[in-house]
Order: structure tokens, then sequence, then C-alpha cells
């Protein structure tokens, strides 16, 4: 009896130990890639990041124009891929119980979920900028709005599922009709959940560099127009970090900062809400 | 097989069938439930108390594979026709389930979610139908100032008066309670029973219970059910005092279940 219980406490010793190597392993590298970022990117941030466009080679300037170009895009990217993403996680969760369209769609977008972004991106780049003849702020957001649909389609089918059948039944049993019970009670018990869901889809795409290479492609300058090319901050990124000028590499540290802590503060953020809502059920 | 002639039946039930894909869950059913009283079906688990109940506001057709054939009449109509509009069938028959499912919105429109679907109330009017279904429920002095509260932010007992209030709103005739009171402790338990008691002055009340000295303190009518059959049917007081079959008495007295 005895011994057994010592060695069910060792065992639970070694796991614990374990787990908590396997922590630090991990925090080891995000610390270090945190603190190298922080290191190189913080003394380039600068006020005129914000106010000024990207340079030339060997002279001054921001990132104003990547920073709009990257929100713009992802704003644009989330605004057509959330109403698809949440009708069709919807159908997935509410609708598909019978027959095989369901699945099939479940299976395809599994598929897509995990499709390299470089591949969606030469898919836009095939049916989109080839057939319009020249890159655009439209292509890009639509290689971005292909990364969210999935995200938003799966989150939005699982926190639908965890919504207890007990709640669809009592609204059933009102006599409300199934398109009621979704909207006015599932859909409703499970909003923050979904926004959270979007939350860490812009977070994903905010980050993505590949789809744009071949879609938005860059711009030196202010550009408003979704109908030519745009600048965005991992393009600018990935083309001043490579390239051998010390003030472009510079501002791609700083690029890569503001990102970073772009992402960081959406997580935290999906984070709070879901916290408000395990609260408030 | 029925020990009480019931005269004037409100549910009718006529050689009712259940099937959960292959399973036979229900072997031809024959049962007059009584107008305005309180029925209680009770038995061990899986023995399709709770299979039956579904039947009468068709609940079990939100499931694929799940099929009733037979006959229940509901004031002489046989609910389980095709031609029976289901949303017409549930706001004459109302439920209330075993876990409390407050809808997440606040306590007034949890009222009002099912009235809207049948009646255009002026807002004075549906301020007056909340509450009267809360003060009906008994829980209108507890929350009156509270109404624009989370439903969620009730207690357990609470909620589940807010599930009463809410299923009576919509002023139905009858009413099903599956296990209303078995997550409940005893105090709320004792709440609901109180509450079972008003109630059947206007609604004829359909109880499943685990609990069979809620089912004698609550009820007038008892089914006893053993692998989908229903064993005996009969008063109350005559189902737990003398029953006519012994495997009804063994059920009651413990021997067996």
């Amino acid at each position: 009896m005895i011994a057994l219980y010592t060695r069910r406490r060792l065992i639970n010793g070694i796991n614990l130990t374990v787990a908590l190597l396997a922590m630090l392993f991990g925090l080891f590298w995000l610390g270090w890639i945190l603190w190298t970022l922080i290191s190189h990117g913080f003394p380039s941030l600068s006020l005129s990041l914000f106010t000024q466009m990207t340079p030339p080679p060997g002279s001054n300037g921001g990132l104003l124009n990547a920073i709009a170009g990257s929100l713009f895009m992802t704003m644009v990217a989330t605004l057509i891929g959330t109403p698809v993403g949440i009708l069709a996680g919807t159908y997935l969760a509410e609708f598909g119980q019978r027959g095989w369209l369901a699945p099939t769609t479940r299976f395809i977008n599994d598929i897509l979920l995990s499709a390299p972004s470089i591949v969606i991106g030469l898919f836009i780049y095939e049916v989109y900028v080839v057939t319009m003849g020249h890159f655009s702020g439209w292509a890009g957001s639509f290689a971005l709005a292909m990364i969210v649909i999935p995200v938003v389609v799966r989150t939005t089918e699982n926190m639908l599922c965890l919504v207890p059948n007990s709640l669809r039944e009592a609204a059933a049993a009102l006599g409300a009709p199934q398109w009621k019970v979704v909207i006015l009670v599932t859909l409703r018990a499970s909003t923050t959940g979904i926004l959270t869901g979007i939350l860490l889809a812009v977070a994903r795409v905010s980050g993505e560099t590949a789809p744009l290479l071949f879609t938005a492609l860059n711009n030196q300058f202010w550009n408003g127009n979704m109908n030519q090319p745009m600048a965005n901050l991992p393009v600018v990124i990935f083309q001043f970090a490579m390239s051998p000028y010390e003030d472009w590499q510079h501002l791609a540290w700083a690029g890569a900062l503001l990102i970073t802590f772009t992402v960081l503060t959406l997580n935290i953020l999906a984070r709070f809400f879901f916290r408000q809502k395990s609260q408030s059920y | 097989m029925n020990g009480t002639v019931i005269t004037n039946p409100k549910v009718v039930i006529k050689d009712l069938n259940f099937h959960y894909g292959s399973f036979h869950a229900l072997k031809s059913i024959n049962l007059n439930i009584p107008e305005k009283k309180v029925t209680a079906f009770i038995g061990p688990s899986g023995c399709g108390k709770s299979t039956l109940l579904r039947t009468f506001n068709r609940m079990y057709e939100l499931y694929p594979k799940q099929v009733a054939s037979g006959e229940i009449l509901l004031d002489g109509q046989n609910i389980l026709d095709a031609k029976q509009d289901l949303n017409r069938l549930r706001a004459k028959v109302g439920m209330v389930f075993q876990k409390p499912t407050p809808f997440p919105m606040s306590i007034f429109d949890n009222i009002t979610f099912g009235v809207k679907l049948y009646e255009n109330l002026s807002k004075r009017d549906m301020a007056d139908r909340v509450e009267w279904a809360l003060r009906k429920a008994a829980l209108w002095e507890e929350v009156k100032d509270k109404l624009k509260q989370s439903g969620n932010s009730l207690s357990g007992g609470q909620q589940q008066r807010l599930c009463i209030a809410r299923a009576i709103a919509v002023k139905p005739e009858v009413v099903l309670l599956d296990e209303p009171a078995s997550a409940l402790d005893p105090i709320s338990t004792a709440h609901i029973e109180e509450l079972i008691h008003e109630l059947k002055k206007d609604y004829t009340i359909l109880i499943v219970t685990h609990n069979m000295q809620q089912a004698a303190r609550v009820s007038d009518y008892t089914a006893y059910m053993y692998l989908g059959d229903l064993i005996e049917f009969g008063d109350t007081d005559m189902i737990f005092t003398t029953p006519k079959k012994t495997a009804t008495e063994d059920y009651i007295t413990g021997k067996f279940g």
C-alpha cells in the first residue's frame, strides 16, 4: 500500500519535471526570438516610422505606406472572410447533420486550413492577377481572405458545437423554427468564442508574407488605390531584410517588431474576450 | 392494464411504438392522460419514460433515425400526423428539461422569446405577460428588480423556475417536465414541487422522475414503465400502496431497479 503510494508520487514527480522542462525549452526559444527582435528593432523605432514612406536605399524614411497597406488589406480580407466563414461554420454545425455536403465541406475546409499559404498566393495570382494583368491590393486582400475563411469556419463550428444540445431543444420546445433557434440562441451563446476566432484569424493573416508576394507585390509610395500594387509590412520586411543596405535592414527590424506586437496584442485580446465568456456562463 | 378509468382524457395514446434506428424503445403503449392533473412516469433508466415524454411535442424529430408510429390524440387530434404543424403543437405543449437552460439573454427576454413567436403584444402587454409568467413560476419577487440581468446570473433553482415561467408564458395547455428537479438541491426541489401543485389547476402536467418519493408527492396518477412497456397505470395512491402487478411492487419497494 505504502510502496504503491510512493511509486505513484515518484511517477507524478517525474512527469511534472519532464513537462516543466518541455515548457522551459519552448519558452527559451520564444524568449530568444523576442529578445533579438526587441534588441534590434527597438533602437530603430521612431516617429518617422509612422509618418514617412519607405525610402530608396541610402536615405531616411519610414514604413507608413506599408503599415497602411497592411491594415487596409487585412481589413478587407476580414470583411470578406468573416461573413463567409461564419455562415459556412453555422451550416456545418447546425444544418449539416444529414447528407454528404457537410462532411465534404468540412474535409475541404481542413485541407484549406493546412494549405501552405504560398499555394494560396499562387492560386490568386493565377486566377486574379493574371486575368487582370497586374498586381493589386484587391488580389492581396483576396489571398488573405482565403486564409481567414477556413480559420473562421473552423472556430465558428467548434464554438457552436460547444453550445449544449439542451439549449437547442429548449428553444425548439417553445416552437421556434430552426433559423430562429440558430440566430437568437446558439449563435448568441457563442458570440464571444466566434469573436475570438476572428481575432485569431486577423492575427494569423497580419504576418503572412507568401500570399502577398504574388498578389499585392509592393509599392514604394503611398497608394490608396486597391487596383494598384500595394505596400505591406511582411513583403517590405522580406525585401529590406534581404537587402545589403543597413538603413533598410533597420527598418525591417522595426517592422518585424511592429507586426509581432500587433499579433501579440490581438492574441491577448482574444484571450481576454474568451475569459469574459467563461465568467458569464 | 389500466387500474383506473380516465373519463374525458386530455391525451389519448393508442398503440404507440417508437424506434431509435433498429432499437424498439416503446412497445405499443396505450394510455389515457387526464386533464389538469399531474401524471408521473416512473421506471428504471432506459425504460422509455423520457422517450415517451418527448413524443408529446415531437422533440425526437430534431434527430435523425428516431421514428414514432401509432396515435397520440391531443384533444382528439392526432399530433403524430404529418400534417400537424410542429410549431403550433409546441405552443400547446410546453417542456422543461432536466438541466436548467436559460437562453444567453436577459431574464425579461428569456420570457418574451416564446411569446414573440406567437403573439404581437404591445410593450405594456408584454411586460404584463412577463410579470404574470414569473409570478406563476413563483420567481417574480426574486427577480423583479433585475429583469435586465442575464438569465445565467440566477442560481440553479431560480434558472429552472425561469424555464418553467418561459414555458408557461406561451400559455400552453400541457406541460412536460423531464426530471425537472434532479439537478437541484432539496430546497429548490421543494420549490419546484410546490409549483407543480399550483400549476395543475390550469395545466395538464406530465412529469418524468427518477425519484419515487417525488412521484408520490406531486402526482395524481402514476405510470410504471419497464423496458419499453407500460406495466401499470393508475391512481398514485393505488400504485404506491396496492399495486396490482408484482413488477411494480418490486420496483416501488426497492427490491428491484
